[in-house]
């Protein structure tokens, strides 16, 4: 097994999913010359050719409205949308067609297409270029949606993404790109949607949490040290969603604080809590506790880090949780 | 209000110059006839439905059968068609059966059909976003190296939407083999044309875009085949996408919730209807002597027998199985789908 950055396992499961099926295309801005702007199509161009690896006009409601109609000529494309932020415009698309068209079709057609884009703040970045959008994509009926948090998973979840019949969004965590780092297997690699993973085992409290904020959270865990027995789960998919593990964990530490870097109202860590409340009542020791940033646009980076979860807070969390 | 069309932009025509388009014989002509009749008697059937109940809020498409029919004359089997609400039964020329239309405007999910089947997408309520789907059609069709054509169907409203642009857009850097057909009957529900655009038509527009920009009378079905043909020619041998402005003026309400006496000059109405589209081709055809007013009576008749079946049949559907709601959101559904169901 090799050791890869996040964003190089990302990569590498396009080359071999690329491989593996030639009706796999990616579409998206500045993938194919330049490789995209975090180089996770880099070398696909050259490998498969301009028509597999398209750089298309700047248009995120007409890629992914072309990849619609792409799905209906027998195509799996992969659209890059360049930024979480500048997915907006391909919401239209994705409300109104992409999570409703097979539906619309009784069953008889599949749309196996795939959106990605990095997501997520901390990386010093002008406005727009670090939103955490998944509540966005989660809340439309007939999408999926995944977040890695390790390189493996990374590979793992895209390939898992791209096989799927059904659309998917994968959200790559841009802040680790290139600091998360670690064992890839080679050749083909799935890992299962709807798949939690315990990153971390422990009995006194449970941490929730998804991208970015895993990291986050082993932080905390070390911080806390022999204060309490951390346990971390890393949801890896958002739909579907492994309620077995969340709610097995519930059980298990009867404390949950959920993790999340997107704004707090209506986030999916308020649907954890609503989770929990619903089916895990009595296993819980006290209230479920939300980490997440606020209800304001993100901030400009000189202040970000006041907004981004940071180790503390989790800790912090954790401690009061355990002091109820 | 009229828009002056400057000079190459002129309305191309046939009929009102009695010309006759080359390659058409006495059958094509007549198979031209039967698909205007059949598109007419669903619209006008359709309105009686739903007066009396049998269907739900209607998108009228009357006097845009010339439009409909004339285009898809031009088309091979094997082309798709992207229609929006205002061409919701354009699948019955493609054999589907009307049942199945009035099963989409009476809400009930045997409505919804394989568009592969037909090669017929799913009817799009939102204005414009079908474009990019058609574009991405042409594109992977092309991609894969077949001869396959895409038209889509918008009104003009539709020009002033993002997802046109985009739509058109990728289709001309891509070079995709697509027809953008636009139906301008000068009106968006109660926004006149003039309100939408300040270009002086909307063939203009397809200059941005690189495409030719044709204008074709909306009302004279031959023009309407004739420039669908050549922008199928022209798609075959590579040329890529073609814009047509096929120009009409909306005879009827916007749909069967609209009442245009508030914002619509009846005397342009009444001219629109007394030189209706249906009319005039077949006057055409009396004057070619290839139709005489027993077969215009007795396809009429065949028509009218078709949906009196369909409405019979549609209305002899049992109640949708409520399992429905959740059957086709997903080919592999996440296992919390069914929270809350108690059915």
């Amino acid at each position: 097994m090799a050791e890869r950055f996040l964003v190089e396992a990302v990569n590498d499961a396009l080359h071999v999913e690329l491989e593996r099926d030639e009706t796999v295309m990616v579409m998206g801005e500045d993938v194919g010359r330049a490789g995209g702007v975090f180089r996770a199509t880099a070398g696909l161009r050259d490998r498969f050719g301009e028509n597999r690896c398209v750089d298309t006009p700047l248009a995120e409601a007409g890629i992914l409205g072309g990849a619609v109609g792409l799905c209906m000529a027998g195509w799996r494309p992969v659209c890059e949308m360049q930024y979480d932020a500048f997915s907006y415009p391909c919401l239209d698309q994705l409300i109104t067609h992409v999570g409703r068209y097979r539906w619309r079709t009784g069953g008889k057609m599949q749309f196996p297409l795939v959106v990605r884009m990095p997501y997520g703040g901390g990386v010093r970045a002008p406005e727009l270029h670090d939103d955490s959008p998944e509540a966005y994509y989660v809340h439309t009926p007939g999408v999926k949606v995944a977040i890695p948090s390790t390189p493996a998973d990374a590979k793992g979840l895209l390939a898992a993404a791209i096989r799927d019949p059904d659309p998917v969004v994968v959200l790559e965590p841009k802040l680790i790109y290139r600091t998360a780092r670690g064992e890839v297997p080679e050749g083909e690699h799935v890992v299962p949607l709807g798949q939690a993973r315990l990153a971390r085992e422990g009995t006194d409290v449970t941490l929730v949490a998804y991208g970015a904020m895993v990291p986050v959270c082993e932080r905390a865990a070390d911080a806390l040290g022999d204060e309490a027995s951390v346990e971390i789960l890393d949801l890896r998919s958002l739909r579907p969603l492994d309620e077995e593990a969340l709610l097995a964990s519930a059980a298990k530490t009867g404390r949950v604080v959920v993790v999340q870097e997107a704004p707090r109202t209506a986030g999916f860590g308020a649907e954890i809590a609503a989770i929990l409340a619903e089916k895990a009542i009595l296993d819980l020791r006290g209230p479920v506790l939300r980490v997440t940033g606020f209800d304001v646009p993100y901030p400009y980076w000189k202040i970000e880090d006041h907004y981004m979860p940071s180790a503390e807070r989790v800790a912090n969390a954790a401690r009061k949780l355990l002091q109820f | 209000m009229a828009k002056v069309a400057s000079e190459e932009h002129e309305l191309r025509r046939v009929i009102d110059e009695e010309r006759e388009v080359a390659g058409l014989g006495e059958d094509d002509l007549l198979a031209v006839y039967r698909s205007l009749v059949l598109l007419r008697t669903y619209d006008e059937r359709s309105l009686v439905y739903h007066r009396q109940g049998r269907i739900g809020t209607y998108a009228i498409f009357w006097n845009h059968e010339a439009m409909q029919a004339g285009s898809v004359h031009a088309l091979a089997d094997e082309d798709w068609i992207f229609p929006s609400y205002r061409e919701s039964a354009i699948g019955l020329l493609r054999g589907m059966p009307p049942s199945t239309v009035l099963h989409w405007w009476r809400g009930h999910p045997a409505g919804w059909w394989d568009p592969a089947e037909y090669r017929v997408a799913s009817i799009c309520v939102p204005i414009g976003t079908h474009v990019p789907h058609a574009a991405g059609l042409a594109w992977g069709e092309k991609l894969k190296g077949n001869s396959t054509v895409a038209i889509a169907y918008f009104g003009d409203g539709a020009t002033s939407e993002g997802s046109f642009h985009e739509g058109a857009n990728l289709a001309a850097v891509m070079q995709a083999p697509l027809i953008l057909f636009c139906n301008n009957n000068h009106w968006a529900i109660s926004t006149p044309l003039e309100a939408q655009t300040r270009a002086e038509t909307l063939a203009a527009k397809a200059a941005g875009y690189g495409m030719p920009g044709v204008r074709v009378d909306g009302g004279d079905v031959l023009a309407v085949y004739e420039a669908t043909r050549e922008a199928v020619e022209r798609a075959h041998a590579g040329g890529g996408p073609t814009f047509i402005e096929a120009v009409s003026y909306r005879a009827a309400p916007h749909a069967t919730a609209d009442d245009p006496s508030a914002y619509i000059d009846p005397d342009r109405v009444a001219e629109e209807k007394r030189n209706e589209c249906v009319g005039r081709y077949e006057r055409y055809l009396r004057r070619l002597g290839i139709l005489d007013v027993g077969l215009a009576e007795k396809i009429k008749g065949e028509a009218l027998e078709l949906m009196r079946q369909g409405i019979a049949e549609a209305e002899a559907e049992p109640e949708p199985d409520p399992e429905l709601v959740f059957d086709n959101a997903y080919v592999l559904p996440p296992p919390n789908l069914r929270d809350g169901w108690d059915g």
